[in-house]
C-alpha cells in the first residue's frame, strides 16, 4: 500500500468513526425518547391530568404536580427573568468592557456551572431553616436562582447584537438613556431575550434536585404557597423509586410529560430565533 | 437592521411630551437614568451576592464538620451517622471516578460528532443533526436516571458486562477494575450515562471554535491536497486546541455536579471499591439521598462541608474553562 492509498484510508476510517459516534449519540436520543413513549404512553389518560397523585393501590393522576410544577417555574421566571435581564443589561449598556464588568461575567458563569444540588441546599439554608417549613416559595427561588445566569448571559449577548449606530440616532433625538435603552435596544433584542427566557423556563421545568430541599412534594392540592407544593419532578422520583407498580405507571406517564414538553420548548425557542435571525 | 419599524417609531410614547418645559424634561430624564442604572447595577450586584451567600452559607454551615473532623475529612472513608463520625473520602472518589469514566468516554464522542457536523455532513444534514444533539441536553437529568435504572442498567447487565468480564477482567493490573457481579448499576454505568449527558456540551463548544478557524488556513491545506481528516488532525485542532480544552472542562463541570441521573444508578453505598461495577456513592448523590434524613448536627454540617467541596471543585474546573476559552477569544 503506497502512501496515497495509506491517507485515503486513515481519512475514510477517521471520518467513518466520527459518523459512527454521531449515530451512537443520536441512537442513545432516540433509545431514550422510545423508552419514554413505550412506557409512558400506555398510562396517559384523561384522568392523569385531571386527578391528584393517589396513594399506593388506587386510582389517580398527576393534576396536582402539573399545577404545582407550572407555579413553581412561572414563580422562578418571574423572580429570575427581570433580575437576569437587568443584569445582563448592565453588562452590554453601563459596564461594557470594564474591570468590574468581566469580573460579574466570571462570577456569573459561576453561578451557571454551580451544581444545581447546591443551589438547593443553599436556598434550604437560606429559607427553610429559616422560615422553619419547605414551602412553593422556596422552590420558586432556587429554580429562579439557575433562571438569573442563563437570562444574564442570553440578554447580554442578544442586546450587544444591537448596533449601536441606533443607540446614538436616539440619543440624537434627545432620548435620555433610559429612554434609548428600554424603548429602542429593549424592542430590537426582544426575540433573542425570549429566546433566553424560554431556553431557561425548559431548563428549569425538568430540574428536580434544587427542589427537593426546598418545594419538597405534596400528596394533596396545595392552595398556599407557604407550604410544600407538589411538582412533577419529585413526584416522578419519589413514584419511580417506590415498589408500588401503579405508581411507577404514574411516573413513566410524567416522565413521557415534562421530556415532551421541554422537547417542544426547546424547538421551538430555536426556531423563534433562527426565523428571526435569518430574516435580518 | 435589527430593529423591525424604524428607530422613530419605536421611540415615539413618552417623546412627545408637551406639559412639561424642556428643562423639567431633561432633568426627569436625568433621575430616571440614575433610576435605571441604579436598579441594574443593582441586579448584577445580586448575582454577586448570590455566589457570595452561596460560599458563605456553606462554609458556616461545614465549619462544625471541619473543626471536628479537620483534615482527615477529606482522607477518611468511614461515613456513619450512628456513631456521628464522618469523612469524605468514598464521595470525592466517586465524583472524581464517574466524571473521569464520563470524559474517557464523552471526549471521543463529542469530538466524533464535533467532526461530522462541521467537515463532514452534507449541509443539509447540519441542521437537524445538531438540534437532535443539542436535545440531548434538554432531557431532564432525571429521565436519564429512570432510563438508566430500568432500561439501560438490565441491558447493560446482561448483555455488555458480561463481555467486559470475560476480556478485560483478565487484563494485568487493569482487570481487577472490572471485576465483580454483573449488577448493572454500579460506578461504571453512572459514567457511562454521565458520558452520554456531557456529549452536547462538549460538542457544542467544539463546533463553535472549529467555526472560528480563518478559511484561508483551511482552504490552503486542501489546496495542498491534504485528506479532510489531516485539515482537521494538523490545522484545526492545532488552532482550536485551547478552546477544545476549555470545551472538555465545562463538560467535566456538568459531569461532576450532575444529581439525579447519578442517585438513580450508581447504587448509593459508602463505599471505595476497586472494581467499577460496585456500586459507590458521589458527592451530589450523597446529598440528595441524605440531606432531608440527616439528624444531628453533625450530620448536617458534614454533608454541607461535601456540598462545599463540590462547588470548589466545579469553580476551580470553570475557572480553568475560562481562562482557556477566554485565550482563543471571544465569547463560546
Amino acid at each position: 500500500m503506497n502512501l496515497y492509498q495509506r491517507r485515503r484510508l486513515t481519512n475514510l476510517l477517521s471520518l467513518s468513526l466520527s459518523a459512527l459516534a454521531t449515530g451512537i449519540a443520536l441512537l442513545f436520543l432516540f433509545w431514550i425518547l422510545w423508552t419514554l413513549l413505550r412506557n409512558g404512553l400506555p398510562y396517559l389518560e384523561m384522568s392523569t391530568f385531571t386527578q391528584s397523585t393517589p396513594p399506593p393501590g388506587s386510582q389517580g393522576g398527576l393534576a396536582n404536580a402539573i399545577v404545582g410544577s407550572l407555579i413553581l417555574t412561572g414563580g422562578g421566571i418571574l423572580i429570575g427573568a427581570p433580575i437576569g435581564i437587568l443584569a445582563g443589561t448592565y453588562l452590554s449598556e453601563f459596564g461594557r468592557n470594564s474591570r468590574l464588568a468581566t469580573l460579574l461575567r466570571f462570577v456569573n458563569d459561576v453561578l451557571l456551572s454551580a451544581p444545581s444540588i447546591v443551589i438547593g441546599v443553599f436556598v434550604y439554608e437560606l429559607l427553610v431553616r429559616t422560615m422553619g417549613h419547605f414551602s412553593a416559595y422556596a422552590g420558586a427561588v432556587a429554580l429562579a436562582l439557575i433562571v438569573i445566569p442563563i437570562v444574564v448571559r442570553t440578554s447580554e449577548d442578544m442586546l450587544r447584537l444591537v448596533s449601536d449606530t441606533m443607540r446614538e440616532s436616539a440619543a440624537a433625538l434627545g432620548a435620555p438613556q433610559w429612554k434609548v435603552i428600554t424603548h429602542i435596544v429593549y424592542r430590537a433584542a426582544r426575540p433573542g431575550i425570549l429566546t433566553g427566557i424560554l431556553l431557561a423556563l425548559a431548563r428549569i421545568s425538568g430540574e428536580t434536585a434544587p427542589l427537593l430541599f426546598t418545594a419538597l412534594n405534596n400528596q394533596f392540592w396545595s392552595s398556599s404557597l407557604g407550604q410544600p407544593i407538589a411538582n412533577l419532578p419529585v413526584v416522578i422520583f419519589q413514584f419511580a423509586m417506590s415498589p408500588y407498580e401503579d405508581w411507577q405507571h404514574l411516573a413513566w406517564a410524567g416522565a413521557l410529560i415534562i421530556t415532551f414538553s421541554i422537547l417542544i420548548l426547546n424547538i421551538v425557542a430555536r426556531s423563534f430565533l433562527r426565523t428571526r435571525r435569518a430574516r435580518h | 437592521m435589527l430593529i423591525p419599524g424604524s428607530p422613530s417609531d419605536a421611540a415615539r410614547p413618552g417623546m412627545t411630551d408637551s406639559t412639561a418645559t424642556p428643562a423639567a424634561r431633561i432633568q426627569r430624564g436625568a433621575v430616571r437614568d440614575r433610576l435605571f442604572r441604579n436598579a441594574t447595577v443593582l441586579s448584577g450586584a445580586t448575582v454577586f451576592g448570590l455566589v457570595l451567600g452561596i460560599l458563605t452559607a456553606l462554609a458556616v454551615g461545614a465549619s462544625l464538620a471541619l473543626q471536628k473532623f479537620g483534615a482527615g475529612f477529606l482522607t477518611s472513608t468511614e461515613w456513619n451517622p450512628v456513631t456521628e463520625q464522618f469523612g469524605a473520602a468514598a464521595p470525592i472518589y466517586g465524583t472524581l471516578v464517574t466524571s473521569v469514566i464520563a470524559m474517557l468516554i464523552g471526549i471521543p464522542v463529542s469530538f466524533g460528532v464535533a467532526l461530522f457536523i462541521t467537515e463532514v455532513a452534507p449541509t443539509w444534514l447540519k441542521r437537524p443533526i445538531g438540534t437532535a444533539v443539542e436535545l440531548l441536553a434538554a432531557v431532564p437529568s432525571i429521565i436519564y436516571g429512570m432510563w438508566g435504572l430500568f432500561v439501560f442498567a438490565p441491558w447493560f447487565a446482561e448483555h455488555l458486562q458480561p463481555w467486559m468480564q470475560e476480556h478485560l477482567g483478565s487484563l494485568p493490573w487493569a482487570g481487577a477494575l472490572f471485576q465483580g457481579p454483573p449488577m448493572g448499576i454500579g460506578m461504571f454505568t453512572a459514567g457511562l450515562i454521565l458520558a452520554i449527558m456531557v456529549v452536547p456540551f462538549i460538542t457544542a463548544v467544539m463546533r463553535d471554535v472549529f467555526t472560528v478557524v480563518p478559511t484561508e488556513l483551511r482552504e490552503s491545506a486542501y489546496g495542498l491536497g491534504a485528506t479532510t481528516w489531516e485539515v482537521v488532525r494538523h490545522v484545526i485542532l492545532p488552532y482550536t486546541r485551547v478552546g477544545v480544552i476549555g470545551g472538555v472542562m465545562l463538560g467535566l463541570g456538568r459531569a461532576l455536579g450532575e444529581t439525579m441521573a447519578v442517585t438513580f444508578v450508581i447504587g448509593n453505598a459508602q463505599q471505595i471499591s476497586t472494581s467499577l461495577f460496585m456500586p459507590g456513592n458521589t458527592i451530589s448523590s450523597t446529598l440528595a439521598n441524605e440531606f432531608n434524613e440527616a439528624v444531628g448536627d453533625t450530620y448536617t454540617s458534614s454533608l454541607l462541608g461535601l456540598g462545599l467541596i463540590l462547588f470548589m471543585i466545579t469553580f476551580i474546573v470553570l475557572a480553568f474553562a475560562r481562562l482557556m476559552l477566554g485565550r482563543i477569544g471571544g465569547r463560546v
